[in-house]
């Protein structure tokens, strides 16, 4: 057991240092923080999907609740699994010592990933799975190359038996009009219930709620923005007045 | 209101200290949009002071709660998104502003006699700052914060004999660790603000003491009129406390986009590593200091020679230390007899030109990952630096300077 830990733990090693500078391209990625229902769709897949081993531990579900706009009741019946009271930190009861043993590296905390890693890694990341059988999961991924992560959304999605393209964005051809990588993954080695754009979708709006989570306050502080450059050209104005009537009198 | 005025300046020479200082105060009336940045340094102090004391309120500083309190503040504390903010962007608007400032007293020779001692201690401000900076980017225990701190505190140990010792004093144990976290955070939240507010004094009684240059870089005091009042000189207050709201509305309206709008700053007020909590065991493959330290971060990493038997890493220590101890003596190097860049001669100014460039771009390569061909450019514009210094003394004499006008122009 000790040994296979180990291997695991050499074979992630590599991976967990060619993370951060990874350079594979990407797919585009553009948050929407005011489309509710996205924020909704996204946050029940990562309740369901993800939350199992990565937590949010800096995020509280009462605030999540009330900028989603969820009902309390409603979230705490359908979103919180722990048993936590709603005003808790989104913490997950998996051990960490086992989960390490289990996958390598315990599973990061995802809060601020979006943030750390950028939202189109994430985005991209999530469809990046393919088949591979050398790897112990059977899995690899193209944008995070051997992590240790399963494909967790094979149900959705399914198993890709190639590598998905990412960084190629969906194009019509002029003449023929066919759609080109209309599907990340052009050939499955398992169906999954989604189909490939309702899949992007999924991912979208998991994405989209983890960008959330990341800048809880982006579209309030955006909005005061506004409001706080409106009173400083204000006050310049003023400013520029009383200058220019003190300044009258120097020659 | 005038007789409890009365009563207090019999006790407290309070209408003294504020003619002195600010109703006559004669500051020369041509100033230009150069001298902003001095109130504005001011500006950005009281901020981050401010929000320090409030952002103080909410902070763990240990290791384990360190970078959970940060993000309590983010998002469970009133307003502690905006506070935090406020004084992450702020620590890079002092380097902005205060960057401005020097080059102002280089363009307009500020520094000259008989200002060597603002000088001297606006260095000194400037070298706290970055003390200051240092520590407080150590305080969010992210893992640049951490690597980073690593990286800049082993530096000590290149130093010869006693360097290993050096270091760990410093960090207080044998790698950053909870106890280097709270040292800093005594360091940076009690013992050098007060420093810094100390030096900000000295600096402004230095000033007030000789008055301030100008553009022309002509003494105001020499022109009086019957009353002993300077011909171009201005009471500071109202004149130049009305001009500074301008400085104050442009500088807000820039500051506040950054703060509600890009305060990560593209990755270069806060760095995205950083939104990691900091790990021991895990270095990240590319370590750069925030972007006012990178220029000295260059000249550091352009040092490759091993030179008398002593690493190469000791010189770039040494290197990086002289870029910053060789601006002290600068009253000292230039012997034009003119102050401003307006008319001193070509030489000074195709020397001002190269080094501001070399500056910049030397604060590019400190960014990003060293290549031969970087290292090879970093090395030769640190050598352009320090030239603009040792060249000094020859260039300024040589040059033919235009004549100095006898009152300010414009």
């Amino acid at each position: 057991m000790r040994k296979l830990i180990f291997g695991l733990f050499i074979a992630v090693l590599p991976a967990l240092g060619l993370a951060a500078g990874s350079t594979v391209p990407l797919d585009s990625f553009e948050s929407d923080h005011s489309d509710k229902a996205s924020l909704q769709r996204g946050a029940a897949t990562f309740t369901n999907y993800c939350m199992g081993c990565h937590s949010m531990e800096y995020a509280r579900y009462k605030r999540v609740a009330e900028d989603l706009e969820i009902p309390d009741e409603l979230y705490e019946e359908n979103l919180i699994f722990t048993g936590a009271k709603i005003g808790e930190l989104m913490k997950n009861s998996m051990n960490k010592d086992m989960a390490a043993d289990w996958f390598g590296a315990p599973p990061p905390d995802l809060t601020l990933e979006t943030r750390l890693r950028g939202e189109a890694w994430v985005y991209s990341y999530l469809r990046g799975f393919y088949k591979d059988e050398s790897r112990p999961l059977g899995v690899n991924n193209v944008v995070f190359p051997n992590v240790g992560m399963p494909h967790v959304l094979v149900d959705l999605q399914g198993l890709c038996a190639v590598e998905p393209k990412i960084g190629t964005p969906a194009s019509v051809e002029p003449l023929s009009g066919n759609i080109n990588n209309a599907d990340v993954c052009p050939e499955y080695a398992i169906e999954g219930s989604m189909s490939g754009a309702e899949f992007d979708q999924a991912m979208y709006d998991l994405t989209n709620f983890m960008s959330y989570m990341g800048d809880p306050i982006k579209l309030e502080r955006e909005r005061l923005g506004i409001f706080v450059l409106i009173f400083v050209a204000i006050f310049f104005v003023f400013a520029y007045l009383l200058n220019r009537e003190y300044w009258k009198d120097v020659h | 209101m005038s007789k409890l005025l009365h009563w207090v300046d019999e006790r407290l020479p309070v209408i003294e200290a504020w003619n002195k200082h600010l109703g006559k105060y004669y500051a020369p009336k041509n100033f230009n949009i150069w001298y902003f940045f001095g109130s504005l340094a001011m500006l950005v102090l009281v901020n981050q002071l401010v929000t320090g004391i409030w952002l103080t309120m909410s902070y763990n500083p240990s290791a384990e709660g360190a970078f959970a309190s940060v993000e309590y503040i983010m998002r469970d504390v009133e307003w502690g998104w905006l506070l935090r903010y406020l004084h992450s962007t702020g620590a890079s608007a002092f380097f902005v502003v205060v960057y401005l400032h020097m080059f102002r007293g280089l363009m307009y020779g500020s520094y000259q006699k008989p200002r060597e001692l603002i000088w001297i201690f606006g260095m000194l401000i400037y070298l706290i700052l970055m003390a200051e900076a240092f520590m407080g980017y150590l305080l969010p225990w992210g893992q640049m914060s951490y690597w980073g701190a690593q990286v800049i505190v082993n530096l000590f140990g290149a130093i010869p004999v006693i360097g290993e010792d050096l270091s760990l004093w410093i960090r207080g144990d044998y790698l950053i660790s909870g106890i280097t976290l709270n040292r800093f955070f005594a360091l940076h939240v009690v013992a050098l603000p007060i420093v810094l507010l100390g030096l900000v004094v000295l600096h402004i009684l230095a000033l007030h003491e000789v008055g301030s240059n100008n553009p022309d870089g002509i003494d105001i005091k020499k022109n009086k009129d019957e009353n002993g009042i300077p011909k171009d000189g201005i009471p500071f207050h109202p004149y130049y406390t009305v001009h500074d709201l301008l400085g104050v509305g442009v500088f807000f309206f820039i500051f506040f986009i950054v703060v509600f709008f890009f305060p990560e700053g593209g990755g270069l007020f806060i760095e995205k590593p950083n939104f990691e909590p900091a790990n021991p065991l895990k270095t990240p493959d590319h370590i750069a200091p925030v972007w006012y330290f990178t220029p000295f971060y260059a000249m550091l990493r352009a040092v490759t020679i091993d030179l008398f038997g002593l690493d190469a890493k000791f010189w770039g220590v040494v290197v990086m230390g002289a870029a910053i101890a060789i601006l002290f003596v600068l009253p000292w190097l230039d012997k034009s007899p003119v102050r401003s860049m307006r008319y001193k001669g070509w030489l000074s100014r195709i020397a001002l030109a190269i080094f501001v460039v070399s500056f910049v771009i030397l604060g590019y390569l400190g960014l990003v990952p060293a290549t031969e061909g970087r290292t090879m450019v970093a090395q030769i514009l640190t050598v352009l630096y320090f030239l603009y210094f040792i060249l000094m003394p020859f260039y300024t004499r040589m040059e033919k300077t235009k004549p100095v006008p006898e009152r300010v122009t414009g």
